[in-house]
């Protein structure tokens, strides 16, 4: 996917990370910081105090109307109708096949659903759901209408109470509210892809100066760091957090990539029947975790062997900046998905021998 | 992006700096740049001979994996090891303390087919 023949779209932020000194780039059509000091500084402030990420490049949805919960019911395949109002939950939208349409949070809020999907699908996700819509259902894409900031890691809480009296002690993970912030009435919540306690704020344009000087000057105070996206892939595969278009595309299964969760078998929804049998009759392959030694890690595309067989492929990799060593994942066949299995990873001209661990690879993130 | 005026550079971002016999390379600040915090710098052994812009090492980094490429023909006499403990020394002074290998040269005339400062930075200025 290349959007190198358009200039990339900037966020309401992206004066800011010039002015940081940020390596900037374009993802997935997005003018976004890819790191500001270094990566790995950025991971480890991110695990051990806190950090400040502009994600104003995901895609937010609304869904309204009486229909909404029937047609989410439909479109997901998590249990819409168990989410109360304020809660939150992880699910995906999958195709007929199976298949993964894109991983998203589902927000209820009082009179609607508040859908976050990834920034590659934005256009895709639309135009599926949009597709499915039935009765009195109405789908409205959101995207240009927020910033997104992220306030994550242990301390994120204490920042985000420099600029909110929410009562943030009784704000639940996975949870919303709409509450003043800074000054500004705006939809939050204790949300994140790092593992770690956080806050997202989604941010009407006209006020993110204001809320990136207000989030920006409550962090000085903690030493809060700027961090890229480059940090954000890594503290997101140290928990076994898929990333579309890495770890789970329109070719893999929720079942196959350890979803299993977010998929509640006693609903009716598109893709069912594919899924109840890979459940029943187990998938061929998993997405496992691999932990590796050395120095040399792999990346997304290599080779997993068995045997001197090319049995899967590395989905994502990196060299943990938290562990101290390589870590990776991948599918695997069904007899080699067992913690403990070992298999060969192919780096360059060598092999190199990886064992299937429990996830997630970091085991003392504070998200609550 | 610092382009340091006494060295010579190759295409792919290595640099080297001659005197007399000796010449010492590594990679320039842009290349440290691109491929963001090196994990691991697999380098090779004392006595290796290799030919101008043949493989002499690999530089694992978060971002990116990137051969590098000797910028003079000759054979290497020295390695850096401080770099297996520290690989981010090159992030930090690429030009300096992060130095790659030092090499005895063969053929100086080589330095010719080499790009200059200005020149470098002329490429640089396509990215």
């Amino acid at each position: 996917m290349t959007h190198s023949d358009t200039t990339p779209k900037r966020t309401p932020f992206s004066k800011y990370h010039e002015a940081l000194g940020a390596k900037m780039v374009d993802f997935v059509g997005f003018y976004m910081p890819v790191q500001y000091k270094g990566i790995t500084s950025e991971h480890l402030a991110v695990r051990q105090n806190v950090g400040l990420f502009d994600l104003s490049h995901m895609g937010e949805f609304e869904v309204t109307g009486k229909d909404a919960l029937a047609f989410l019911q439909k479109t997901t395949t998590n249990n819409v109708a168990t989410l109360e109002v304020g809660k939150i939950q992880y699910s995906c939208m999958p195709y007929p096949e199976g298949g993964i349409v894109d991983d998203l949070l589902v927000y209820r809020l009082a009179d609607r659903f508040f859908l976050v999907v990834n920034a590659s699908n934005i256009e895709k996700d639309f135009n599926w759901l949009k597709s499915h819509l039935f009765g009195d259902a109405k789908l409205v894409d959101r995207s240009d209408e927020f910033g997104l900031l992220a306030i994550q890691g242990p301390n994120a809480q204490k920042v985000m109470a420099e600029i909110t009296s929410h009562d943030l002690e009784h704000m639940g993970y996975y949870t919303n509210a709409i509450g003043k912030v800074a000054g500004v009435e705006l939809l939050f919540s204790r949300t994140g892809y790092t593992g770690e306690d956080g806050f997202e704020l989604y941010i009407p344009p006209q006020h993110c100066d204001k809320l990136w000087k207000a989030v920006t000057d409550a962090g000085k105070k903690y030493g809060m760091e700027f961090i890229g996206l480059g940090a954000r892939d890594s503290l997101r595969l140290e928990m076994k957090m898929a990333l579309y278009g890495n770890d789970i595309d329109q070719t893999t299964t929720p079942v196959e990539a350890g979803l299993s969760w977010i998929v509640d078998f006693e609903k009716d929804f598109i893709g069912k029947p594919i899924m109840v049998k890979q459940r029943d009759e187990k998938p061929t392959r998993r997405l496992v975790c691999l932990e590796m030694e050395g120095k040399v890690f792999p990346r997304h595309g290599y080779d997993i062997y068995d045997q001197g067989k090319v049995v899967g492929k590395v989905t994502s990799g990196t060299f943990s900046p938290s562990l101290q060593k390589p870590i990776a994942m991948g599918y695997v066949p069904l007899d080699k998905s067992k913690i403990g299995a070992t298999v060969n990873v192919a780096i360059r001209d060598k092999q190199y021998p990886a064992v299937v661990v429990k996830p997630p690879f970091y085991k003392s993130a504070s998200h609550r | 992006m610092k382009v340091l005026a006494n060295l010579k550079y190759t295409k792919e971002h290595e640099w080297v700096k001659v005197d007399g016999s000796t010449a010492t390379v590594g990679i320039t600040d842009f290349a440290q740049g691109e491929l963001g915090d090196i994990v691991f710098i697999e380098l090779p052994e004392i006595g290796l001979e290799v030919k101008q812009m043949g493989k002499f090492g690999t530089i694992e980094a978060v971002k990116a994996v990137s051969d590098m490429y000797s910028p003079l023909s000759g054979k290497i006499v020295a390695i850096n090891s401080a770099l297996d403990s520290d690989p981010m020394i090159v992030n930090k002074d690429p030009y300096g303390e992060g130095w790659m290998v030092k090499l005895q040269i063969t053929d100086p005339s080589e330095l010719n087919k080499l790009l200059d400062a200005k020149a470098y930075e002329g490429l640089l200025k396509e990215h």
